[in-house]
């Protein structure tokens, strides 16, 4: 890319300060309509009943001022993803508005339309297709375009938009702008779900590679993170933590703290512990000296055994697809191939702690979080500190990265918690060790993968059955206990009721449990992308001793592993091309496009893995595939990776990625790319190296030193990426389909240079040197 | 506590603080700087980042007391939005960040080695991060943004 500067407009310049920024955007905001409709309550039902601006309504999304500038409000936020850019290209598009004339405001309870949560690839789809804001902005078009229409005498055909201003055709001395047209007035329109959408075909501004307006600040240390954020009085909090897993508190010693220099507090509620002092520091001092006695922790499962213990459990079963004729045809295959793979629990392991600023005076409350959830904060927070949920206001500020659900939404209680407890706004940061010990952590999965093939090597029957064990999660709208501060102030997490699984009623694959190559058959539906018509897909959930919670592309990254290691295995049993084998059993267009896109650029010749010739010394080469569906249709990312084993040590390079890409129409080719570059390295790191560590008590990988990410000091592969565009199709996820791939190419590549199949993540040079001493 | 004057992006401030209080919070608090971070306190992540008399160090584990008449240099030391330093343009034209939360650390280690070793290698540059973490794993563009200021200053 050459020089792409970001404009720095006034906007850019308004991220710098948001005090001033809120000042400069105030007057757009008086008179906003607060108030929900039954339309509303109908249409959009408990959300509509959350205080936000009602979705069906225009001025809820969208507003012109006088000048012109357009003012966009939307549900779902920038968290470093790229789609704050994407969505003011979408306005911009839509309104037929430069992009600078764009501000868009997003996440803040009292202001913007409830989306629910930021997540799960989500924000492209919602707000990118036929409803939400791309409707809104349609809406605007079509509604000015009218006004502009009326006033003249004239039809709408007869007119067209451009930056801003709208004009007669055929007569150029006729130009009226948005600003004289509406500016500083309601638009007071019903979203119109008919409104005409531009084609991909006539945009300019959407599927550019527009800069990050937020770029410059970042780089020249001026954006202000909620970690940033200094208000007036502010006083700063520290958590103290049980020591073990399930310690409940004792005692608390608050004399061993006063007179520390700028002490304030010491707060305590049933088992959740905080100081509270004047500076940062002092308050990290103070937590360090309380104290606290607490009694020892109920225990943990021996890590060793932890993937055997998850068998003896008390389960939840789902079946996601049953063809009830499985282990007749698995009886009848020819060859039957049965393997286990493990993944481990992972961590987001935030670059900064998790961080947030509360302001809780009387009965009202003001929040700045990074959580993905304002609304269910908002809710959640009034639980935790009695309040009315109408007086609690939300606004998301960024924090560092969070790749789901990292400590954000527990740093929020924690912050709205003490800030309650001293009537002042209170800064909350966590300390590294509390971050890492206490966050809800990616699920680790056991699965168990047996398939039959017919003489000719073809898949006649697919079996998956897997264990995964789940506490807490999200709080959404009423479980605070879903995290570790909602557990100490005594909410209880969902409950767990053991149940035995009942026949499939539709098909949903949101959870990648079913493999690509199967049919999908449920209700004489299949809506599979594969060939295979005997199948049968297990889960029982188990109870965790760790939190636990969405971590990038949750289930489907673990279960993708699986299946893609799998499929390569069958692929060797049948001494088939891993590509072809694949294509073989696929019978979904867009599946098949990423596949062959990244073969194709990674100039794949068709031969059977392993490789033949390599040494069994020194350091062998060798290739491996992936490709997925994400969540069955939202998003399509296949891979191949070239690997070096240095046979001596275990370790594993990666040399280079070729990425293929679906997520539909591109909005910004240049957004979606960072998008399938960091998840091709994130999910090598989870690979290669992370794994959440435990003893008898306490987790025990707390540090960077103890929970291994790849820092910048790695070989970097070269990455290529093949974005495929899809005009005419629906915008899908982006952000979580390249890193549900890696783990399992990197093993396949592996295995081709090795002969070696690693079936347990991470692959350490440890593991993977063991699996070379046991080869035959 | 005690006066403590510190020298940060040109111009002298005088805090009354514990001289055992870890730079950072001179700098993220009392002079309410947004470049240098916590990540982890533990000096094993770069967040915290400062160039002190031209060497990058971890302020989250050096004491105030220790950085007395050193020169210290931020990331917003080095240049504004408006007219950004070299490396940082570099990092803007390859929009070089996701989140960005640990771009203090990059492009400060980065600048500081390279001021030192201007003709270093491409593994040489990679060596000279291998304790910084960036947890969006944008490292292919902030790679690519080094060189090309790299190139920039030592053609």
């Amino acid at each position: 890319m050459s020089q792409m500067k970001a404009p720095l407009t006034a906007e850019a310049r308004g991220i710098l300060d948001r005090r001033g920024f809120l000042k400069s955007a105030g007057a757009l905001i008086v008179g906003f309509q607060f108030a929900t409709t039954e339309t509303a309550r109908a249409q959009f039902g408990q959300a509509a009943l959350s205080g936000s601006p009602p979705g069906d309504q225009l001025d809820s999304w969208i507003a012109i001022a006088a000048d012109g500038r357009v003012t966009a409000f939307s549900g779902k936020e920038e968290l470093g993803q790229g789609i704050s850019t994407a969505q003011q290209q979408l306005v911009a598009e839509e309104l037929s508005v430069p992009f600078d004339r764009v501000t868009l405001i997003y996440c803040d309870t009292a202001r913007t339309p409830d989306q629910a949560y930021t997540s799960g690839s989500q924000s492209h789809p919602a707000n990118f297709n036929h409803a939400n804001l791309a409707q809104a902005a349609a809406t605007a078009r079509e509604a000015l375009l009218n006004m502009a229409a009326q006033q003249w005498g004239v039809s709408v055909e007869q007119l067209a938009a451009t930056a801003g201003v709208i004009g007669v055709q055929s007569d150029p001395s006729k130009k009226i702008s948005y600003g004289q047209l509406i500016g500083g007035k309601k638009l007071n329109l019903t979203l119109d779900k008919n409104a005409k959408r531009k084609p991909a075909s006539e945009w300019t501004v959407l599927g550019q590679p527009v800069g990050r307006p937020d770029m410059a600040a970042m780089a020249t240390g001026q954006f202000e993170y909620v970690h940033n954020l200094r208000l007036p009085g502010m006083l700063h909090g520290r958590v103290v933590r049980p020591p073990a897993v399930g310690a409940t508190l004792i005692d608390v010693d608050e004399d061993s703290v006063k007179g520390l220099p700028g002490f304030v507090k010491v707060v305590v509620r049933k088992n959740f512990v905080g100081v509270v002092a004047e500076k940062p520091w002092q308050a990290i001092q103070a937590a360090e000296k309380l104290k606290v006695n607490w009694t020892a922790g109920t225990g943990l499962p021996k890590q060793s055994e932890f993937y055997d213990s998850l068998l003896k459990q008390p389960s939840r079963d789902t079946l996601m697809v049953d063809s009830k004729d499985t282990a007749q045809t698995l009886a009848s295959a020819a060859v039957t191939l049965k393997s286990t793979y493990y993944h481990p629990y992972q961590m987001h392991g935030s670059m900064g702690s998790s961080c947030a600023v509360a302001d809780v005076q009387g009965d009202k409350a003001t929040l700045y979080s990074p959580t993905q959830g304002v609304w269910y904060q908002k809710s959640t927070g009034a639980m935790i500190l009695g309040l009315k949920s109408e007086n609690v206001r939300v606004i998301f500020q960024r924090g560092s990265g969070c790749y789901g659900l990292n400590g954000a939404d527990t740093v929020s209680y924690d912050a709205m918690i003490l800030s309650q407890a001293v009537g002042k706004p209170v800064r909350v940061q966590l300390s590294r060790k509390d971050e890492m010990a206490w966050e809800n952590y990616g699920n680790a999965w056991r699965i168990e993968e047996r398939a039959g093939l017919d003489a000719k090597g073809n898949i006649v029957a697919w079996e998956h059955e897997a264990w995964t064990p789940g506490l807490g999660n999200r709080p959404g709208p009423s479980t605070p206990g879903n995290i570790v501060t909602g557990m100490l102030l005594g909410f209880a997490p969902a409950g767990f009721a053991p149940a035995s699984a009942q026949p499939p009623r539709a098909y949903n694959n949101n959870s990648n449990g079913i493999p690509s190559y199967v049919t999908g058959n449920v209700g004489g539906i299949a809506a599979g992308t594969g060939t295979v018509k005997s199948e049968k897909v297990l889960v029982h959930n188990v109870r965790s001793p760790f939190w636990t919670g969405p971590l990038r592309s949750p289930a489907r990254l673990q279960n993708t592993f699986a299946h893609e290691s799998f499929m390569d295995e069958l692929a060797a049993r049948a001494k088939a091309d891993p590509v072809e084998f694949r294509l073989r059993h696929l019978r979904n267009e867009r599946v098949i496009a990423v596949l062959t896109g990244a073969a194709k650029a990674a100039k794949w010749q068709p031969r059977p893995s392993p490789k033949s010739g390599n040494s069994k010394t020194g350091v062998a080469s060798g290739r491996g595939v992936a490709c997925v569906a994400y969540e069955g249709d939202n998003g399509y990312t296949g891979i191949a990776v070239d690997v070096e084993v240095d046979q001596a040590t275990g370790k594993v390079a990666v040399k280079r990625m070729w990425v293929a890409i679906d997520a539909g129409p591109i909005s910004n080719p240049d957004g979606l790319r960072n998008q399938a570059e960091g998840g091709a390295l994130q999910g090598m790191s989870r690979a290669l190296g992370e794994e959440v560590t435990w003893d008898d008590q306490k987790v025990t990988s707390v540090d960077w030193r103890t929970y291994h990410s790849l820092p910048l000091g790695f070989a970097v592969p070269k990455i290529e990426c093949v974005l495929i565009d899809r005009p005419e199709e629906e915008a899908t996820g982006a952000g979580e389909t390249a890193i549900t791939v890696i783990a399992a190419a990197i093993g396949n590549a592996i295995f081709d240079a090795t002969g070696v199949r690693l079936r347990q993540v991470p692959f350490t040079a440890e593991r993977v040197k063991a699996a070379l001493a046991a080869r035959t | 506590m005690s006066a403590i004057t510190l020298n940060v992006n040109g111009r002298a401030h005088t805090l009354d603080l514990d001289p055992a209080t870890p730079l950072l919070y001179a700098l993220s608090d009392d002079l309410e700087l947004r470049g240098p971070k916590f990540g982890c306190g533990l000096g094993q992540c770069g967040a915290c980042t400062a160039i002190v008399n031209g060497a990058a160090v971890r302020t989250c584990i050096t004491p105030v007391s220790a950085a007395v008449g050193k020169e210290i240099v931020t990331l917003e030391g080095l240049g504004t939005p408006e007219n950004p330093h070299p490396i940082q343009q570099a990092f803007i034209d390859e929009q070089a960040a996701q989140c960005g939360f640990c771009l203090n650390g990059v492009i400060l280690s980065a600048k500081a080695f390279l001021d030192k070793n201007p003709k270093a290698t491409e593994s040489e540059i990679q060596q000279a991060l291998s304790g910084v973490l960036c947890r969006c794993f944008t490292h292919t563009r902030m790679f690519a943004a080094i060189q090309r200021y790299a190139k920039a200053v030592a053609p």
